[in-house]
């Protein structure tokens, strides 16, 4: 079944992401990984637009939201490590403890 | 409460009316007066005279409405009550105000307002450079306005205000000149005289009240009439209660040792206290409650009798040694309460009132001529007067008229006099009779006195008397015209035309009187009172009348043993003096050492319960008990605090971590569970 190998395509690219998330140390890669859980969604709503077809095509709609969000953030984020980069020498999420108790 | 239908049969049983408009509005009578004080006391000062103009404009409003509802009653009968109910015991005894329009209110409202009006009237010239003339014309308003709603009450509870009302306004008259010490005495003896009095007359009410369910006049009069049984039962000690309270106003044996000290007020107040308020106050409540001494109450009319014609012979005697004109004027009011109680108690109803009513604008005339006289002698003695006769015509004559009427010859007196003479022997009551014709005698006797010593022969006092201006003698004059003339309206059976008699007009009451009047003159006691009376004067006229050649009088007349006991007033106000004095002591010990100790520890026993209580209050209760709990949730708020913050490491992977294991077990629970 074609929809099946899509989910499984989104649910091991979504897997790949958290697993970077939550493993990796350099904010950079981190930030990759959340991209790749976007994608991980987006595959999934294309796959599903491909069988359901909707009238107003409400998942390419969803999808291109999805990476127009995804730019915004991306363009936030990048700034935020520059700026962390800059004042402190590092990427590393490790060292950045100054928002706790 | 009386029912409105027991009221329409009465009514239909006497044929009288209900007075219409005049009657609903008449309590107009009992407001005015109180109007007129406080507009005194607002704008007195500024006034012409002093306010007594108002005082003058209000009774002569009430006047209108006293002599309507007079010619109305005499007219056909006047019988009407309105009340407004102020509140209420429980669900029975009933607290109402209002006014009852009846042959005895209504001839009592004519009386307080007419004598009032004249004696406001004189006032206002007797007045005219003393101290204080504001505040005289609203304590005189005061006192008229309470007499008012004492004889417009409905019910007994209106009647104790306007009782202690008139108590009050006579305190503050008697000792209306307090610079002098006596003065201020003899207000104080008058006020506590009436005072001990007066707790007869509230547990007398509150007696008959509680048995009935009604302080109401007329549902007294009605079970009285009926023979309600729980009125029965009561009867004779309330009714004993209610005597010993008009015993104390109307100044009868031995209550009578307040009415001559109360001489020391202005001449007017005398005037007015002596004739139409305050005294007869007491006589009016017997009139009122009569119905419970007739058909009740029997055995009470026994002690009335008794203290009745003690006090109209043994006080009347008082007045032959006294030389304040005064205060033989003072003796003879109570003589004559004297015969008004026995009257009442003997049964004459109309006999009692009816001297009442003739007795009030007499003695009236007698105080305002003596005020007249004292005006121009400035001096209350006799013994400074003398031969006046020529310097004031105008007061002299009225005098005679009134001292005449007083007396018993021939003017209103003797009528009033004769008919309770009349009603005496009727009851078979010989002994009393008898001591009631020797009381005119003494009657007589001290009047010619009076007048012998005051008018005739040479003057004794200092400069030169003149006659009073006109408006004190106007007064004098138009009351000596019922003095005169007033016997007319109850000659025993005479029905004057469209008038009717006296009799008639008091007959108009919620229940049948049980009235015992003489329906025709008794010739023979009508002989003997006026011989007595005269033979008073003739003696007196040998005794007193000067000497033509020297121009001098003999009032150094003596009985030996008589008039010094006299003098000392038979050692009563020395007796009463020396109970109070034999209480006082120990009472006022008695009361320093309750004050001290039982009070006092009462009071330390209070305090240091609150003081306790505050102790434990602030200890326990606050300390540990409010503040144990703030301090208890912010412990707990701070520890659940510690624990959680460490939960914020800062570490943005383990949020992440925390936040994929939360959606993985959504997941698990939307997927697996669900």
């Amino acid at each position: 079944m074609l929809l099946s190998q899509f989910l499984v395509l989104a649910a091991a690219l979504f897997a790949f992401g958290v697993y970077g998330l939550l493993v990796r140390r350099n904010i950079v890669l981190i930030l990759l990984s959340v991209e790749l859980m976007l994608n991980a969604v987006n595959i999934n709503l294309i796959a599903f637009e491909s069988v359901l077809a909707t009238p107003e095509a409400i998942g390419h709609v969803f999808a291109i939201f999805v990476i127009t969000v995804a730019a915004a953030e991306v363009g936030i984020g990048l700034a935020i490590v520059l700026m962390i980069f800059r004042n402190r020498k590092s990427a590393n999420v490790d060292d950045l403890n100054l928002m706790r108790w | 409460m009386v029912e409105m239908s027991q009221l329409l049969f009465a009514a239909e049983e006497i044929h009288a009316g209900d007075g219409g408009w005049w009657a609903d509005t008449a309590g107009i009578m009992l407001v005015l007066p109180f109007v007129a004080f406080l507009l005194i006391l607002a704008f007195g000062k500024k006034l012409k005279y002093k306010g007594g103009e108002i005082a003058v404009a209000a009774l002569a409003i009430n006047l209108v409405w006293a002599t309507v509802l007079l010619l109305m009653n005499a007219n056909g009968g006047v019988l009407d009550q309105t009340t407004f109910e102020i509140g209420h015991i429980g669900s029975g005894l009933v607290f109402e105000l209002g006014w009852v329009v009846d042959g005895l209110s209504i001839l009592m409202f004519f009386l307080v307002n007419f004598v009032g009006l004249v004696v406001f009237v004189y006032a206002l010239g007797y007045m005219k450079d003393d101290v204080r003339v504001d505040w005289f014309f609203a304590a005189f308003s005061l006192f008229a306005g309470a007499m008012l709603v004492l004889v417009g009450a409905p019910n007994l509870i209106q009647l104790i205000i306007g009782w202690e009302g008139v108590g009050l306004a006579s305190y503050l008259l008697i000792g209306f000149y307090w610079e002098d010490l006596d003065n201020v005495r003899a207000g104080n003896k008058a006020f506590l005289t009436n005072k001990v009095a007066d707790v007869g007359l509230i547990l007398g009410a509150i007696l008959v009240g509680v048995s009935i369910g009604s302080w109401d006049f007329g549902a007294i009069d009605f079970a009285a009439f009926e023979g309600a049984p729980e009125l029965a039962a009561v009867a004779t000690v309330g009714g004993l209660l209610l005597f010993f309270g008009a015993m104390g106003k109307s100044a009868q044996f031995p209550f009578h040792i307040w009415l001559p000290d109360a001489m020391a007020g202005p001449t007017p107040v005398s005037a007015l206290m002596h004739a139409a308020t305050m005294v007869t106050a007491g006589i009016y409540l017997m009139a009122r409650m009569f119905p419970l001494f007739e058909y009740m109450a029997q055995n009470v009319r026994i002690v009335m009798i008794v203290i009745g014609t003690v006090t109209l012979f043994g006080v009347g005697l008082l007045a032959i040694v006294a030389d304040d004109i005064k205060k033989v004027l003072a003796y003879s009011t109570v003589s004559q309460l004297g015969y008004m109680m026995t009257a009442i108690a003997a049964g004459g109803y109309t006999a009692g009132m009816f001297h009442l009513f003739t007795h009030a604008s007499f003695k009236a005339l007698l105080f305002l001529g003596a005020g007249s006289v004292i005006h121009a002698v400035h001096s209350n003695n006799m013994s400074d007067m003398g031969g006046l006769r020529k310097f004031m015509p105008t007061t002299f004559w009225t005098w005679v008229v009134g001292a005449l009427a007083l007396s018993g010859i021939g003017l209103s007196g003797f009528w009033s006099k004769d008919e309770i003479l009349a009603t005496m022997g009727e009851q078979g009551l010989t002994v009393v009779l008898w001591i009631s014709i020797a009381g005119a005698f003494v009657t007589a006797f001290y009047m010619g006195r009076a007048t012998f010593l005051t008018f005739f022969g040479s003057y004794k006092g200092d400069g030169q008397p003149h006659e009073s201006p006109r408006i004190m003698t106007v007064p004098l004059v138009i009351l000596a015209v019922p003095a005169a003339v007033a016997g007319v309206l109850n000659i025993p059976g005479l029905s004057l035309p469209r008038l009717g008699n006296f009799t008639e007009w008091l007959a108009v009451r919620l229940v049948p009187m049980g009235d015992h009047h003489a329906e025709a003159i008794n010739l023979g006691l009508a002989a003997a009172g006026l011989a007595a009376a005269v033979l008073g004067v003739v003696i007196g006229w040998l005794i007193y009348y000067p000497d033509k050649d020297t121009q001098l009088q003999r009032d150094s007349f003596e009985i030996p043993v008589l008039f010094p006991l006299l003098r000392k007033k038979y050692y009563i106000d020395d007796l009463a003096l020396g109970i109070v004095a034999l209480i006082k002591g120990p009472l006022a010990r008695l009361v320093d050492w309750t004050s001290t100790y039982v009070i006092d520890g009462l009071v330390n026993g209070v305090a240091g319960l609150v003081k306790g209580f505050g102790v434990f209050v602030y200890d326990t209760l606050d300390q540990r008990g409010v503040d144990g709990v703030f301090n208890g949730l912010s412990a707990a708020a701070d520890g659940a605090g510690s624990v959680v913050r460490k939960w914020q490491s800062g570490r943005v992977q383990q949020y992440a971590a925390s936040f994929v294991a939360g959606a993985l077990i959504l997941v698990v629970l939307f997927v697996f569970v669900i």
